[in-house]
């Protein structure tokens, strides 16, 4: 554990009874900064944003550890040094209580103040998200909000206890692409006006190139690459992540064939006892289907590839 | 000069008080793709039900193939409509979940009375085969399929009856990022091999600009911009 590090995570595993889900995961999130967990359907990254937070579903086995600094169990600190902002704003909303009361609900379960300064904190938060007349809609009901002002107000939710780490899990997903620019911008001047770190969970590597600062690629429960954002898009060192991004299609002269990736991204309990890319990898190597690879630090980023050290960078060719 | 494959004029499409789509007018030959870009509740969807005839425009023409469709009633409709087939963003909700994907791609060959015992399986399997999924798929239903999969037996079953048309509403926006660039190579091979117009409704501008030849920008029910991304 990097002492400076927020949060801390160690080995993490997840299992639905023999079926791992979540397969030794590491990383540290550090103060201030977006770090972006990305991976498609499939791939964990949900259920390792919720496991930030200690939220795991009723029948989940979970290994390893997440501590945040000073060693506190997170899900003793919800709400209050870490907050989510779930996926749909509708579901961290009461529909039976004015939205300001939900917010001022929120302060007073972590901290001691009068009623007053709650209420007062409440309304400043919705205030910080661009809510207008903060204090008149802090007495409405989330479904007098428009949409977007119950994305900002599910926002303040989170922020309004000033924690050290925003969890963020797809924020976005739902939303269309002129939406999904505001939410993000918002994310981050909350982020910056708190002062906390945000994990961005997202499938979409044009918002983690827009937005984030770290990037962890997770492919079928492991992290396939893990690094500075610039690096890991950048000058891909996975094949993973190397043949997710020629994938993409893209501005500039027209091909009329993307160089795909065959096959789908495996499930969870369907997985050999090598590397999970195998079967797609086009630099797949006998050993690569016999020995699952293990993390190691290459060119300023950490890549789980056996191949790492004889394919050199741009791997693109060699795809 | 040709008829273009699609000629759409002066379209009105409403919800009640709503003006979904208002006075819109394109054309598209076969061969090529015309994309409908824009946000979310500009008329885009509306647009392309009302060109299929799925929901009947309150104004305007639809010439498909030389024909108005406008004026046509639904059964004169009928056998026009395996020309012009839709595909949709979900690749679950568009497959019924209980029949198997090889009764779903049959099912239209056999509505159009152009199903026999004989070759009828023989069709399916090479329709399976051409949008790149192993004959044996055809026992699965779709919830044993991954989305990709699943979006590829949407457009098999799209094509059973040799469309000229395809419709596509966001028909890759659903699936995971190294799924979507096969699902977008097949839809390329397939308006080579045969033809096909595209109208390929989607928001998502570097997709728009992998796909199209020409690009509707609509907002608020109007055509607020055509260009061409090269
Ligand atoms: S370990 Fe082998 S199969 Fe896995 S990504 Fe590297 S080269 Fe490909």
């Amino acid at each position: 554990m990097r002492s400076e590090a927020l949060l801390s995570v160690c080995d993490l595993r997840i299992a639905f009874g023999a079926v791992e889900a979540v397969r030794g995961l590491s990383f540290d999130v550090l103060p201030r900064e977006v770090f972006a967990v990305v991976g498609e359907s499939g791939a964990g990254k949900s259920l390792t944003a919720r496991a930030l937070l200690g939220i795991v579903p009723r029948d989940a086995t979970v290994n390893g550890s997440v501590r945040l600094r000073g060693g506190a169990d997170p899900a003793a600190e919800r709400g209050r040094r870490i907050a989510l902002v779930p996926q749909d704003a509708l579901s961290a909303l009461s529909p039976v209580h004015p939205v300001g009361d939900q917010l001022a609900a929120a302060v007073r379960s972590v901290r001691r103040v009068s009623r007053k300064e709650a209420r007062a904190r409440a309304v400043a938060a919705l205030d910080r998200v661009g809510i207008p007349d903060a204090a008149r809609r802090a007495r409405a009901y989330p479904h007098e909000y428009s949409g977007g002002m119950r994305q900002r107000a599910v926002i303040a939710m989170a922020t309004v206890n000033e924690p050290d780490v925003v969890v963020a899990d797809e924020p976005t997903t739902a939303l269309d692409e002129d939406r999904r620019e505001r939410v993000l911008r918002l994310l981050a001047e909350q982020r910056e006006a708190v002062g906390a770190a945000l994990v961005l969970v997202t499938h979409d590597l044009d918002v983690v190139r827009d937005h984030a600062d770290r990037v962890l690629v997770m492919y079928a429960g492991r992290a396939a690459e893990l690094g500075p954002v610039e690096r890991v898009l950048g000058h891909p060192r996975a094949p993973y992540t190397a043949g997710l991004l020629a994938a993409l299609p893209q501005d500039g002269p027209r091909r009329r064939r993307l160089p795909a990736l065959t096959g789908t991204p495996p499930a969870p309990g369907a997985l050999g006892p090598g590397c999970a890319f195998a079967p797609r990898c086009p630099l797949a190597v006998a050993a690569c289907h016999e020995d699952e690879p293990e993390p190691q630090a290459v060119d300023g980023r950490t890549v789980a590839c056996h191949r790492v050290a004889d394919v050199p960078e741009p791997i693109r060719e060699f795809l | 000069m040709t008829d273009p494959l699609l000629d759409v004029r002066g379209l009105v499409v409403r919800y009640g008080p709503v003006t979904a789509v208002d006075h819109v007018s394109f054309t598209l030959d076969a061969g090529e793709t015309l994309a409908l870009d824009g946000p979310s509740g500009c008329g885009k969807s509306s647009t392309a039900l009302a060109v299929l005839q799925l929901r009947r425009p309150h104004a305007g023409r639809v010439r498909f193939e030389g024909r108005e469709l406008t004026s046509l009633t639904d059964r004169e409709l009928r056998p026009l409509r395996p020309r012009m087939q839709p595909v949709f963003q979900d690749p679950y909700g568009s497959l019924s979940p209980r029949h198997r994907i090889r009764d779903a791609v049959a099912e239209p060959l056999k509505a159009q009375g152009r199903w026999n015992a004989d070759d009828g399986p023989a069709r399916v399997a090479e329709l399976l085969e051409k949008v790149g999924l192993d004959p044996s798929s055809g026992d699965r239903r779709p919830h044993e399929l991954s989305g990709g999969q699943c979006q590829r037996a949407g457009i098999a079953r799209a094509l059973a009856c040799e469309p000229r048309l395809l419709v596509l509403d966001e028909p890759v926006s659903a699936l995971d990022a190294s799924v979507r660039a096969g699902v977008l190579n097949l839809l390329a091979d397939l308006q080579d091999e045969l033809g096909l117009g595209y109208l390929f409704i989607c928001h998502d501008r570097a997709v728009v600009r992998h796909v199209a030849d020409r690009v509707i920008e609509m907002r608020e029910g109007r055509i607020t911009s055509e260009w061409r991304p090269r």
